[in-house]
């Protein structure tokens, strides 16, 4: 007995050693364009896990037995909030995690959109400055040892956020204003219209599992033509025919693909945050402009 | 004002000529498949399909990733795989027809969510391949006008073999060995109906449009002939009220038709003169007329 439980400890001793050894702090982000942020403060110094990986949609995601997996085995759990991921609360109860939770929106306003919070905040570079600085804070608690380097990378990180938010507001500038307006069919870009004055109109509710009515659309199709609004915009999640069919109806321009809610493999055109910004207000500015 | 309200969002929006198109073309191919589904009891056999389908999805998913051309064609193999396997089982065994269906297509489900995890993707792909009535494109609108056509054309051919073996298997396999071409091709029928559907439509409509105007038809026919012709007309009458009603309220264009439909079920139940409610309760004035 004596020796069965000596045994049992230096399993466990073994078990637990490659935790120590390696001294990355084990971060897991509710989805990629968070992943991203954690990824650039962090630096060497954090292992990133994202839950909904790129090109997944965060809003209907169904999670995996190996997420709770995940969850359990981090030391910070980065999640954006504002009732993004509804689908969180079950599977931090079955996975067990005593982790701390950090909300990257903390500090943030948010719109509304009928009586709920707009949870798409990121999409305003002044807000995905806040998440930067709430991550950093969350991760120098976690590991006060490397608190320095956290810091010195967020400050390098905020000041291309800054002039990521000059080259947007530059670009839009450059737009008529009578013609800064677009048709989208996911109303991810709340932030976005009310950070730069796009005006963005949208064929679904909020959320990206509704689905739109004939009036709806009705709707659009007479706003478009009333409004003579340039362009309409598909989503890289939603039914793209439901597009077409309203621009081959007014005439309007089919701009690019705008990214939100996640962020596109290595090769996509969007495989950061700031690319997808930067993506997004090309594809914009190339459709608006006369 | 009754223009405004039934023809003027025709007149006035293509969007809705077209999917009003699309009604009528789903209504003439599904519908039939509908009522001779419901002869057979097979009338569920429409959601296991739209399961079944999963694999063939998700292969064409993982050959050219989110390809519509490729993905459907997927699901029709796999749907008519599915559909031709339960069929063969079920011919050449005792095993009823709903059961070995209900077990292929829980395979092939099962198949479907193991290829897709390969790729580790958390993409819906049902609902990625799953349409809407509104967003009719003209590629869209051909394959569900030939698909109708291609359908009344192969039921034309098999009516005879297809009705007797719906009412008098026995009876059919002693004087004919049409049975099981015609089984066989009705059951590819019924996949092609509603894959097609499910790209163009959506699966609430596409097995709704074909299941409930059979149910409607039930109660005011007794003769295949009069209750296909009934299905049909209940369908595009659903299919058009249920596109008015989308457009005057909000509610979504798919469940607004199946809705509308659902309400014409419920007064063929209570009114239907054949084995309707109220008849059963009052049938003495029809035998005395």
């Amino acid at each position: 007995m004596q020796r069965f439980r000596f045994w049992l400890i230096c399993l466990l001793l073994a078990a637990a050693a490659p935790l120590h050894a390696q001294e990355r702090v084990n971060v897991v982000a509710s989805f990629s364009i968070l992943g991203d942020f954690v990824k650039n403060v962090g630096g060497d110094r954090v292992d990133v896990t994202t839950l909904v990986g790129r090109n997944g949609d965060v809003h209907v995601y169904d999670p995996a037995p190996s997420d709770a997996k995940t969850i359990a085995g981090a030391k910070l759990l980065v999640i954006n909030g504002l009732g993004l991921e509804g689908w969180l609360p079950r599977l931090l109860q079955s996975s067990g995690s005593k982790a701390p939770i950090i909300t990257a929106t903390r500090g943030i306003a948010p719109l509304k959109i009928g009586s709920d919070a707009d949870p798409h905040a990121w999409q305003s570079v002044a807000n995905a400055k806040i998440y930067v600085a709430n991550i950093s804070d969350a991760l120098v608690v976690a590991d006060p040892a490397d608190a320095e380097v956290f810091r010195a990378n967020a400050q390098a990180y905020l000041a291309r956020l800054d002039a990521l938010d000059r080259e947007v507001r530059e670009a839009v500038a450059k737009i008529p204003p009578s013609r800064r307006k677009v048709i989208s069919t996911h109303d991810a870009f709340g932030y976005f219209a009310a950070a730069y004055g796009i005006e963005f109109v949208a064929p679904l509710g909020v959320s990206t599992e509704s689905e739109a009515s004939a009036r709806d659309i009705a709707g659009i199709i007479t706003e478009i033509k009333r409004e003579k609004i340039p362009a309409v915009f598909l989503e890289n999640i939603s039914d793209p025919r439901l597009i077409r069919r309203i621009s081959a109806e007014t005439g309007a321009r089919i701009g690019g693909t705008l990214y939100s809610d996640s962020l596109t493999g290595e090769k996509g055109d969007a495989p950061t945050y700031i690319e997808l910004v930067r993506h997004n207000i090309k594809a914009l500015t190339g459709a608006l402009a006369d | 004002m009754i223009y405004d309200a039934l023809i003027a969002p025709f007149t006035e929006f293509e969007f809705m000529r077209r999917a009003l198109a699309a009604v009528i073309a789903l209504a003439l191919g599904g519908a039939p498949i509908g009522v001779f589904l419901m002869l057979r009891r097979m009338s569920l056999v429409g959601d296991a399909m739209a399961h079944a389908i999963l694999p063939g999805a998700a292969i064409g998913f993982l050959l050219s990733g989110l390809n519509l051309f490729a993905m459907t064609t997927g699901g029709l193999i796999a749907g008519f795989t599915v559909a031709i396997l339960a069929g063969m089982v079920s011919r050449s065994t005792g095993l009823k027809e709903d059961a070995s269906l209900a077990t292929f297509y829980l395979v092939s489900l099962a198949l479907g969510v193991t290829i897709v995890s390969i790729k580790g993707t958390n993409i819906d792909l049902l609902h990625v391949l799953f349409g809407n009535i509104l967003a009719m494109d003209d590629p869209t609108l051909l394959v569900i006008a030939s698909n109708a056509t291609i359908t009344l054309l192969v039921l034309a051919v098999i009516y005879r073999p297809l009705v007797i073996e719906s009412v008098d298997p026995l009876f059919l396999r002693t004087v004919s060995r049409a049975g099981a071409p015609s089984h066989l091709a009705f059951l590819a029928l019924v996949v092609i109906n509603l894959v097609n559907g499910f790209q163009a439509l959506g699966t609430l409509l596409a097995v709704g449009l074909m299941i409930l105007p059979a149910g409607i038809a039930r109660f005011w026919s007794r003769d295949i002939t009069g209750m296909i012709c009934i299905a049909v007309a209940s369908a595009i009458l659903s299919g058009y009220a249920g596109l008015v009603l989308s457009f005057e309220t909000k509610v979504p264009s798919g469940p607004a038709i199946i809705l509308t439909a659902a309400v014409l079920y419920v007064g063929s139940v209570l009114f239907g003169s054949v084995g309707g409610l109220f008849r059963q309760m009052f049938p003495g004035r029809h035998l005395e007329a």
